[in-house]
């Protein structure tokens, strides 16, 4: 039978891979990948919870509709800022970035 | 009548005001703004007096006005007590009496100094600083509150610093007037925290309520400590011993200021405040006696500097130094009546010798007695007028001097003080012995310039008198200076009913007395000084130079006015300097270090912390994660005190 548990390990291994990516990774496309994810892993969460909670309304998975819209979202608005970062600098190796820094 | 006080005190500041920034290019339109300033003073004060005189005799100081508005007001909260301040007039005999004294020497010595001061280049800022002597006098005078008082007190000090730097590119004179101004700050202070612990302790700043106050309160310490703190502000500005040393290096000013603010009124600020607060003094006989026997000490003392200085001006200074000493004196022993009618009457005949040297000054360019002589015969109105000024401050009948004179001794012998009465006979005998020195040095004689000081004689043949605008206040003021006195005479009081004891007095009115006793003991030894003076000066029987060095020590300790400036001198150099150099060193090693090691401190972090900061997302991604695992950490252990289970 597979319970509560099962998802809650599977999105937290989720997780891990998703934010390990986002923080190792060279490469600006693997590190949104990466982010993709975590936000996903999340949203399991979400689901599970939902699913297996005790509810009356399905705020979890509701929720995890939004998550999914604002990550189209951010996709898109991610994805303008790597082309632009590639046509400066023909390249998108994310640990050449230090531009935030004064 | 508080329309009219108002009025006086503000004239002269509208006249300030007009001249520093309106005619300050036109000189004579300057003078004349400022002459017409003092003159509506002094018509304003005189119909003050003319409305306390017409209350009912025997009022005393109840008789006048009293009117005062909020000026500051801070409610209190909680156990923090608030700060009540007013600003009003205080109409009775003593301040109408008063602003008519300034009022009218200030009028006289505008009026004299448009004569003084010609092509003077600072001409309109002199009378502008003069205008504003008048207004922070005046409202000094008119005062009914020791905060309105101090306000006040500290402007005419300004005024006095001003005045006396006027000539501010000569060194002498920016010198003394710093001198003036430290020497009274030093006192002023301890005068600001007297009123302060007043307020304190009473609440009040009201001379009225504080008088009433203080009744309730007699005996205990800190009312000591409020008039003996208060006292010194007096002893600053009225320059008794120890704080005399300003005054006679504050001659370095024009010779008109030496006359209003160093002889008639800024310097008698002093004895008039200890007359105005003369409950507070009252209250605690210490400080009473202390006053008393400081006054006399510091009259003796500058009396017997007189008797050698050369310098026409300096002479008069310590005289002034002394004869406030006697109404210090006047005052301690418990009278009054006696402290300010002499004040009256000094105000009057020093102005008139001072305007005299300053008429001397004027036609010779010379300060020193030693080089003039035979003045009298080329400035007859000048030398006739000092003579008249002279002998009412040597105290001949019937000059004012005699009368006041007179009466302060016969206070203190009437209230038991035989030593302070034996000492005011010597101060008289002195006084009149060092101004006939003066009048038979400079005045007497046939030769120009003397050889007593070892000068070269001098040729004087441009010298004339001066013209009209100084020649009238000095007859204005001579014949001030035979009259005034009558006003406490025995002889007033039969012809009108009352006199000057019995319009300014404390606790119950003072009948006026011409004791033969005093009287006839005072004028013997006057006279003998004059005769004394003339035996030395006039006839030169007694060669000076012999008696000097028959006296060789006490000639020399005398020339040097007792070494008190060397004194200080020494105690600023040594002590205070080497204060000044630990406090330095604290300064900059203590002080400076804990800030600046606060200050490096700082700048060592940052230069630390700022590696964190490398601008890179990854790093940032990473610390925030690692940020919010912790945060879930503590908040989900019961041991941390989480609260999720």
């Amino acid at each position: 039978m597979i319970g509560l548990d099962h998802y809650l390990v599977l999105a937290a291994a989720l997780f891990c891979i998703g934010f390990v990516g986002a923080v190792v990774k060279r490469n600006a496309i693997a590190v949104l990948m990466g982010v993709e994810l975590m936000l996903n892993a999340v949203n399991l969460n979400l689901v599970a919870f939902d699913r297996f909670g005790v509810h009356v309304v399905p705020l979890g998975q509701s929720f995890a509709v939004f998550i999914i819209a604002v990550a189209a979202a951010e996709v898109a608005v991610a994805l303008a800022i790597i082309l632009t970062l590639y046509r400066r600098r023909s390249n998108t190796r994310v640990d050449d970035l230090d531009m935030l820094k004064w | 009548m508080v329309e009219s006080a108002i009025g006086l005190v503000l004239a002269p500041l509208a006249s300030f005001i007009l001249i520093s920034f309106v005619t300050r290019r036109a000189a004579i339109l300057s003078a004349v703004i400022s002459i017409a300033a003092a003159g509506i003073s002094f018509a304003l004060s005189l119909s003050l007096l003319v409305g306390v005189l017409s209350a009912p005799a025997g009022a005393g100081l109840a008789a006048g006005a009293h009117a005062s508005i909020q000026w500051l007001s801070i409610p209190s909260i909680g156990r923090f007590r608030g700060l009540e301040i007013a600003m009003g007039v205080l109409v009775d005999p003593l301040s109408a009496t008063m602003s008519v004294i300034v009022s009218l020497v200030a009028f006289l010595v505008t009026i004299y100094s448009l004569g003084y001061m010609k092509g003077d280049p600072g001409f309109s800022r002199y009378f502008s600083y003069l205008s504003l002597f008048a207004f922070s006098m005046l409202g000094l005078v008119i005062a009914d509150n020791y905060f309105q008082t101090f306000v006040f007190w500290e402007l005419v000090g300004l005024c006095s610093y001003l005045l006396i730097g006027f000539w501010y590119a000569k060194p002498s004179a920016s010198d003394a007037a710093r001198k003036a101004f430290v020497t009274n700050r030093w006192a002023d202070f301890a005068f600001m925290v007297g009123v302060i612990l007043l307020f304190i302790f009473f609440g009040t700043f009201d001379f009225g309520q504080l008088s009433s106050a203080i009744a309730g309160a007699r005996g205990s310490a800190m009312l000591a400590l409020v008039a003996a703190l208060v006292f010194v502000g007096p002893l600053g500005k009225s320059a008794q011993f120890p704080f005399h040393v300003w005054l006679p290096d504050a001659m370095e000013g024009p010779t008109p200021v030496s006359a209003l603010i160093h002889a008639a009124t800024m310097v008698a600020a002093g004895v008039y405040l200890i007359a105005r607060g003369f409950a507070l003094f009252q209250s605690v006989p210490g400080v009473m006696e202390t006053m008393a026997y400081l006054g006399g000490f510091t009259a003796l003392f500058a009396a017997s500097i007189a008797l050698v200085q050369k310098d026409i001006k300096r002479i008069l200074a310590y005289s002034t130094l002394s004869q406030l000493g006697y109404m210090f004196m006047a005052l301690g022993v418990g009278s009054m009546s006696a402290g300010m009618f002499h004040l009256t009457t000094h105000a009057f005949f020093k102005a008139l010798l001072f305007l005299g040297a300053g008429s001397v000054i004027h036609a010779t360019e010379e300060q020193d007695i030693f080089k003039m002589g035979g003045l009298g015969k080329k400035m007859k109105i000048t030398a006739w007028t000092f003579v008249i000024g002279a002998l009412a401050l040597s105290g001949i009948f019937p000059l004012a001097g005699f009368w006041s004179k007179d009466e302060i001794l016969f206070a203190s012998l009437s209230s038991g003080h035989i030593g302070l009465y034996v000492l005011g006979i010597a101060v008289a005998f002195m006084t009149a012995f060092y101004m006939f020195r003066l009048i038979f040095t400079a005045f007497g004689g046939t030769a120009f310039g003397g050889t007593a000081s070892g000068g070269e004689p001098t040729e004087h043949a441009h010298v004339h008198e001066s013209g009209p605008a100084m020649t009238i206040p000095l007859i204005v003021l001579a014949v001030l200076s035979v009259f005034a006195g009558l006003i406490g005479s025995p002889w007033f009081q039969s012809a009108f009913g009352f006199s000057f004891g019995s319009f300014i007095f404390f606790g119950r009115p003072e009948a006026s007395h011409l004791d033969m006793t005093t009287a006839s003991i005072s004028t013997v030894v006057a006279l003998s000084g004059i005769f004394l003076a003339w035996l030395v000066y006039g006839k030169k029987l007694l060669k000076a130079e012999r008696i000097a060095a028959a006296l060789g020590p006490l000639y020399r300790l005398l020339d040097h006015k007792f070494y008190i400036d060397e004194i200080y001198a020494w105690v600023f150099a040594k002590i205070m300097l080497g204060l000044g150099i630990v406090f330095d060193w604290i300064d900059h090693y203590i002080v400076d270090g804990l800030f600046d090691g606060l200050g490096g401190a700082t700048r060592a972090l940052g230069r630390k912390l700022r590696l964190t900061q490398s601008g890179r997302l990854q790093g940032y991604a990473l610390v925030i994660f690692a940020a919010v695992a912790i945060a879930v950490v503590f908040i989900s252990t019961d041991l941390l005190g989480g609260f999720l289970k």
